[in-house]
């Protein structure tokens, strides 16, 4: 019986062990379900903007870091529950979620824009979409900026920016409001988005879509977001952030993804 | 706790008890009304009769209902000829495709327990029919369903309880039934532990009416099993 009870109690000393957060050791949540931030690839690994951004300020801080992949809606109270550290998934900085986390620098900068059948002759307005559905991410800032512009339409929540594209090309949605570059790359380039368009204004009221993209923390790891910070500084520095834009990206996303997209299209 | 975001929410979970009800109701309902025929056949001794049916409740059983929801709500979704056929009014409808699966899922299980009832039947009793010279159908009405329906009451029930449970999956088809508002609740306020707890006690509230509800059906049609 004492055997047992030893054995158990070794048992549960390692998760106790485990559980303790070593300052080299980070968790961090990131999405695989967001193209061309992050998404998984055909063979299983993470791929992405998000992800290369992470693995480099790892790399900066000299941080031992595990990708913990979670829906979006998880990502705050998965760090609130100390399931994860940090959240490196294109989440914007915004006054509402700064009540509950804090953040790091941006690290990157888009705006939002209304999607839908590129001949659907929409209006973008309150009354223009009255009646429609149209899909968001779940506490995305999508889905807060559709919920407040958009009474008159049935918003549609989706656990999955890639569910979101999928129930549109179903028919199911008759828009949606996503991230430009997302969308531009995420869906309008690939084959499921032939036909679809970006439609109305471009969306970046700093009410709603806040300063930018950047890593959420625990509101008392105030060091870790200066480190967080200070690697982003480095890494935009050195080289290896425009390495990793250049990668996905033919313009300059940090500043305004938005600016890059319209002329991209004209080229 | 937070009581105040408990208390601000609750018009959410009102909306969601009431989709989760009616998900419900319309999924045993049209389950059982499927499932007498087929668990009639299920029982058939002719093989080229029972096999079929087998065959589905075999399917069925074996899937997790996750996966079936899927495979109706995006699977079906795929393909061109479904969108264009003159079922896609329904099929674009989440709630279609949540209560087909369902009705489906339950289907099925409950076609095995009607089965299993009526193959359970005392010979005794279908051999004193049969020489009282009723017919097949006579004797499926009069001895073998009213006795094969009451003995597979207490295990409806229990059928009846994990299909309530079974519901929540909609909320993943953007559904807002209970486990949506929960969802829904969580996100507006970051309060993961409130917003899942207020829906298990409406969960948890529910089966106690569906618990009362078949308690007061079988005392009603077991009262002849009771001891006395």
């Amino acid at each position: 019986m004492n055997k047992l009870l030893g054995l158990l109690l070794t048992f549960l000393m390692s998760f106790v062990v485990n559980a303790q957060v070593d300052s080299k050791k980070l968790r961090i949540g990131v999405e695989g379900a967001y193209p061309p931030f992050s998404q998984m690839g055909a063979d299983g690994k993470l791929v992405g903007f998000d992800i290369d951004i992470a693995n480099a300020i790892c790399k900066e801080m000299k941080a031992d870091c595990t990708l913990v992949t979670q829906d979006f809606d998880g990502m705050i109270p998965g760090l609130l529950a100390k399931k994860i550290d940090a959240v490196i998934a294109s989440m914007s900085i915004t006054e509402e979620r700064k009540r509950s986390v804090d953040f790091s620098e941006k690290y990157y900068q888009t705006p939002g824009r209304f999607v839908a059948k590129a001949d659907s002759k929409l209006e973008v307005t309150t009354e223009g979409l009255k009646g429609k559905r149209i899909g968001v991410q779940r506490t995305s800032i999508h889905d807060r900026f559709a919920s407040a512009s958009f009474p008159k339409s049935e918003i549609v929540r989706y656990g999955k920016q890639d569910d979101v594209f999928l129930d549109m090309t179903a028919g199911r949605l008759d828009g949606a409001v996503v991230d430009s570059i997302a969308a531009a790359q995420g869906f309008l380039k690939t084959a499921g988005g032939r036909g679809y368009g970006f439609i109305g204004p471009v969306f970046n009221d700093p009410k709603f879509f806040g300063v930018g993209a950047g890593i959420a923390v625990r509101k008392s790891d105030t060091e870790l977001r200066d480190q967080l910070s200070a690697a982003i500084k480095a890494i935009r520095s050195n080289g290896a952030y425009k390495k990793i834009q250049d990668k996905y990206f033919d313009f300059d996303v940090y500043t305004d993804g938005a600016a890059a997209i319209a002329p991209s299209k004209k080229k | 706790m937070n009581v105040d975001a408990i208390i601000e929410s609750m018009p959410l979970y009102f909306n969601g008890v009431l989709t989760t009800i009616k998900l419900l109701a319309t999924a045993l309902l049209v389950g059982l009304v499927f499932a007498l025929p087929l668990g009639i056949l299920r029982a058939s001794p002719n093989l080229w009769i029972a096999r079929p049916v087998w065959c589905f409740t075999y399917v069925i059983r074996g899937t997790p209902m996750l996966v079936q929801l899927f495979l109706v709500y995006y699977g079906l979704a795929q393909f061109e000829w479904m969108r264009e056929s003159a079922l896609w009014p329904w099929f674009r409808s989440a709630w279609f495709c949540a209560a087909l699966a369902f009705a489906i899922n339950t289907c099925a299980y409950t076609t095995e327990m009607l089965a299993g009832s009526i193959k359970a039947t005392n010979a005794g009793e279908l051999e004193a029919a049969r020489s009282m010279g009723m017919s097949r159908a006579t004797v499926l009405r009069r001895i073998l369903l009213p006795s094969a329906l009451r003995r597979a009451l207490p295990a409806y029930s229990n059928e009846a309880i994990m299909m309530l449970h079974g519901t929540s999956l909609a909320s993943i088809v953007t559904l807002m039934d209970l486990t949506g508002a929960a969802r829904e609740m969580n996100s507006r306020f970051y309060l993961p532990f409130e917003a899942f707890l207020t829906a298990g006690a409406f969960y948890l509230a529910l089966t106690f009416v569906l618990v009362s509800a078949f308690h007061l059906v079988e005392k009603r049609f077991l009262s002849h099993l009771r001891a006395r």
